[in-house]
């Protein structure tokens, strides 16, 4: 069965035409070539996939397009262009937090998710926000590093959009 | 810029922008997808395949599609596509070609294979037994070496201890799933692949299809992660894509699934070890090991992981009476390769472990025990060789002593809800390939060109895989001639275009591909003034490597790399979960060429040794890995890491770049052995097997009650 299928991409009004069990990861990285978005295991267990759908985070492996419907989806191709995303883009890089890059984005994305409901985590508070997200490369501490890098650069960039979890 | 100068990775941007292609990101003009028609059981006669009528431009490839159908590594026994028998579950049969994944999927959900089941071996135990032969070689020994030095039969009046140490499987689980396209563009074949050894894959087409060195052609694709993982097995799938591709003449690409990747490619072989040492006045002065490792079906690099298993056996200790044999055994389970310290963590994990229990049964500190068994220059290895560098043991025990406060935290006592226990490892691990692997097998070759923009381009094999090659090498020849790191052009190897610097293995990548590129790079600075050429260095074996490929006397390795690891945990009294504290390293590797890439290959290695020492538990029945996704596999998450600090020893190595020697294993090693001595130090109980997991202790725990 294929509908049209209308959502709101990365700050763009979308349409695409598909059967509404396709996965949007697929959709995403097929039709949209959105491959900053990445496939780790198809089972909602890496956060390599993630993507913002109204502002929660979720795996976009375990998401059918019918769950996307007049949604606002952002992946990291719509975060890249924000400030948010440049101050972690910068507590990354100098926090060495970058290895094979697979896990990256998804990371980054995590990242995100976390300082928007948690403004200045805890050590913590990290972990659990990222304890979604596997990385076989960094053992994870220079990550943490990042996130606080972030939070010390961003000064209150997170804090003025405080959204309740 | 000076070697000394952080640099931020050359690919971190694009990495954190999700901008950078790995295989699956690449595009390729009318694609075709593969999956892979896998047996289903673990040894049969394939008697016949049905397979469901084709639809149109629907194509089976198999043993029939290629010229030589071998996989060449160093042996050609493994088949590209089974033969007329199968020898593991998931070994491939066919590949199943077309561009609808939904239809190829339903293609071999009603393909049926009639099987003539087999007897099959799904231990080593089973294999030594010997009541079934599955390889053409007596008790189903793939391989075995023996060796010694001094004379252990000489040893009398010595109190003996012994042990038996296990290990079993462990998955890279690189985070970017194995995957190769075939492509065939005017009579070139072009294999892209997420690969560690482009010209190992290039030597496996050749021998396949019997295309030439002109027509043949490999490219990296960006490499999300290998450990080991992409060695050897991208040979095989590289060989599958281009029988597909050459049948078809369409671009062909197979992608593993993570459940595929995690089953069916090769992982950390399975060890048995068997210790008996000789002490006398409180020292160790003889040992007898016998090392068994598990390979599966097929040889693949079995045989060198055993002898790299071998080669370090005496840690970094003097033992002057060592009797050493390995043996590497044919099974039906699934076949085993290369992995981070690559046959080093299971006999390491075994010497260390039986070291700190002879130490707590002389009621010696395992510190102080070990320290006064530290190797110095001068003295022997193992295969008879002489250790020629400056060996600074004592250093890198001092400072790990300071570093983790070692004697004050030995004080420390439980507490009413946790055994708290503490341990230590120290390990060599000899970066570049074993004896003269290098000089007479490898034979590096690599390329700087000079061009008239005044930009230096690196033409080499070797890959970025996240280790950061792309960051380090450029650093040392823009270190060396003295230009900014940005001048300095390193793409992901093209055969078409680079020599052959050898494999990305071995902790060689800096230390010995670096090394050349250091003297080519004073030869670009020499000439810089010309306009455009360029320049070619060879591996040379430094003069004071003695090596005897027959015996295995000699040096087994060019130089050393050296650590120490203490370890902390926490033992639940009641659930006997494991909470590690901290984990402390100090580690001679020559000289940093940058510290923070050093630091990635520390706390990565250590996060990935404590997987395989206490979390990740990969099992085997009837021939079946029994764990095949992220929720029964559990690896290290950001909630499981301890605390981890580090320090260096500068000790610089003259044939290294700037003195630098082999980091990325070395960081692996130490950590099963210092995790699980802290958990015998925690829970008085002696530990035999790793990983150390809540279910083990309390199996000890509950028989040294019962008895």
């Amino acid at each position: 069965m294929q509908i049209e299928i209308k959502f709101n991409l990365n700050g763009e009004d979308v349409s695409i035409i598909t059967d509404p069990v396709r996965r949007l990861l697929d959709v995403l990285r097929e039709d949209f070539k959105l491959t900053g978005v990445k496939e780790g295991c198809s089972e909602g267990e890496c956060g390599a996939c993630v993507v913002f759908i109204n502002d929660i985070l979720v795996n976009s492996c375990m998401v059918p397009m019918a769950n996307v419907i007049n949604k606002r989806v952002m992946s990291i191709e719509g975060f890249k262009k924000t400030k948010e995303f440049e101050v972690i883009e910068k507590g990354f890089l100098e926090a060495g937090a970058v290895q094979c890059g697979f896990c990256t984005p998804g990371m980054i994305m995590a990242t995100e998710n976390l300082l928007k409901n948690i403004s200045n985590p805890s050590v913590e508070e990290i972990k659990e926000g990222l304890s979604g997200n596997i990385c076989r490369c960094t053992g994870y501490q220079t990550i943490i590093e990042a996130v606080q890098l972030s939070v010390k650069e961003g000064g209150g960039l997170w804090k003025s959009n405080l959204t309740s979890l | 810029m000076r070697i000394d100068t952080r640099k931020v990775r050359t690919d971190g941007k694009e990495k954190i922008r999700g901008e950078n292609k790995y295989l699956e990101d690449l595009e390729f003009e009318n694609l075709y997808y593969a999956r892979t028609l896998r047996s289903e059981v673990s040894r049969a006669i394939i008697k016949e395949i049905i397979y469901p009528e084709m639809p149109e431009n629907y194509h089976i490839v198999d043993k029939n599609d290629i010229l030589r159908n071998e996989v060449k590594m160093i042996e050609v026994d493994m088949p590209i596509f089974a033969k007329d028998q199968v020898n593991y579950i998931g070994e491939p049969i066919s590949l199943i070609v077309g561009q609808n994944k939904d239809v190829i999927i339903d293609i071999i959900n009603h393909t049926k294979v009639i099987y003539e089941e087999l007897p099959s071996v799904y231990s080593m135990e089973e294999a030594k037994a010997n009541n079934v032969t599955i390889i053409e070689k007596e008790n189903n020994e793939f391989t075995s070496h023996e060796f010694s030095i001094g004379d252990i039969s000489s040893l009398n009046d010595c109190e003996i201890f012994d042990g038996i140490y296990e290990t079993t499987y462990q998955e890279q689980l690189y985070m970017e799933k194995q995957g190769a396209v075939g492509d065939y563009k005017d009579g070139e074949l072009i294999v892209y692949g997420s690969m560690q050894c482009p010209y190992y894959v290039k030597n496996a087409l050749m021998h396949a299809t019997g295309y030439n060195g002109l027509n043949t052609r490999v490219i990296q694709a960006d490499t999300g992660g290998a450990f080991g993982g992409k060695e050897e097995y991208p040979s095989l799938m590289a060989c599958q894509v281009a029988a597909a591709t050459l049948k078809i003449k369409k671009p062909v690409r197979l992608i593993f699934d993570r459940r595929e990747d995690i089953m069916y490619t090769t992982k950390r072989h399975p060890s048995k070890v068997f210790i008996k040492s000789y002490v006398e006045k409180n020292k160790i002065i003889g040992i007898d090991i016998n090392v068994e490792l598990d390979a599966g079906p097929y040889i693949g690099l079995s045989d060198v992981v055993l002898q790299r298993a071998l080669f370090t056996l005496n840690g970094a200790y003097q033992i002057e009476n060592a009797k050493v044999k390995g043996t590497v055994y044919a099974t039906n389970n699934v076949f085993t390769g290369a992995f981070r310290g690559f046959g080093a963590p299971q006999t390491m994990f075994a010497l260390e472990q039986h070291f700190n229990q002879v130490a707590t049964k002389l009621k010696i500190d395992p510190f102080e025990f070990k320290k006064a068994h530290f190797v110095k220059q001068g003295q022997k290895t193992v295969t008879n060789g002489v250790y020629v560098e400056e060996i600074k043991l004592d250093e890198v025990a001092d400072k790990l002593e300071k570093l983790s406060d070692y004697k004050n935290k030995m004080k420390l006592l439980d507490s009413e809800d946790y055994y708290y226990g503490i341990g230590v490892s120290f390990i060599p691990h000899g970066g570049g390939f074993t004896g003269d692997g290098e000089a007479e097998h490898i034979k590096a070759k690599v390329k700087l060109k000079k061009n008239k923009n005044n930009t230096v381009e690196i033409l080499i094999a070797n890959v970025e895989m996240g280790q950061g090659a792309k960051t380090a090498l450029p650093k040392i020849v823009a270190s060396v001639i003295d230009i900014d790191i940005e001048d300095v052009i390193y793409n992901n190897p093209d055969t078409k275009y680079v020599p052959d610097s050898g494999p990305t293995v071995a902790s060689r990548t800096t230390m010995v591909v670096g090394r050349l590129l250091y003297k080519a790079a004073e030869k670009v600075k020499e000439r810089f003034n010309e306009e455009e050429f360029i320049v070619e260095e060879n591996f040379k074996a430094p003069d004071y490597l003695v090596w005897d490929p027959e015996t295995f006397q000699g040096n087994a390795y060019m130089s050393y790399s050296w650590s120490g690891n203490v370890a902390e945990v926490l033992v639940d009294k009641i659930t006997y979960d494991v909470t590690v504290k901290n984990i402390y390293g100090v580690y001679d590797i020559g000289y940093p060429i940058d510290i923070k890439l050093v630091e990635g290959q520390i706390h990565g290695g250590i996060i990935q040794g404590m997987g395989m020492g206490m979390m990740e538990n990969m099992t085997s029945k009837n021939g079946k890995i029994e764990q095949n996704n992220f929720e029964a596999y559990s690896v290290p998450t950001i909630k499981d890491i301890p605390n981890m600090e580090f320090d260096l020893v500068i000790n610089e190595y003259d044939d290294g770049p700037y003195g630098a020697k082999g980091v990325g294993e070395l960081t692996l090693v130490g950590i099963p052995p210092a995790i699980a001595s802290a958990i015998e130090n925690a829970v008085n109980k002696e530990f035999f097997k790793v990983p150390v997991t809540p279910e083990y202790i309390l199996e000890v725990k509950e028989y040294a009650d019962r008895n």
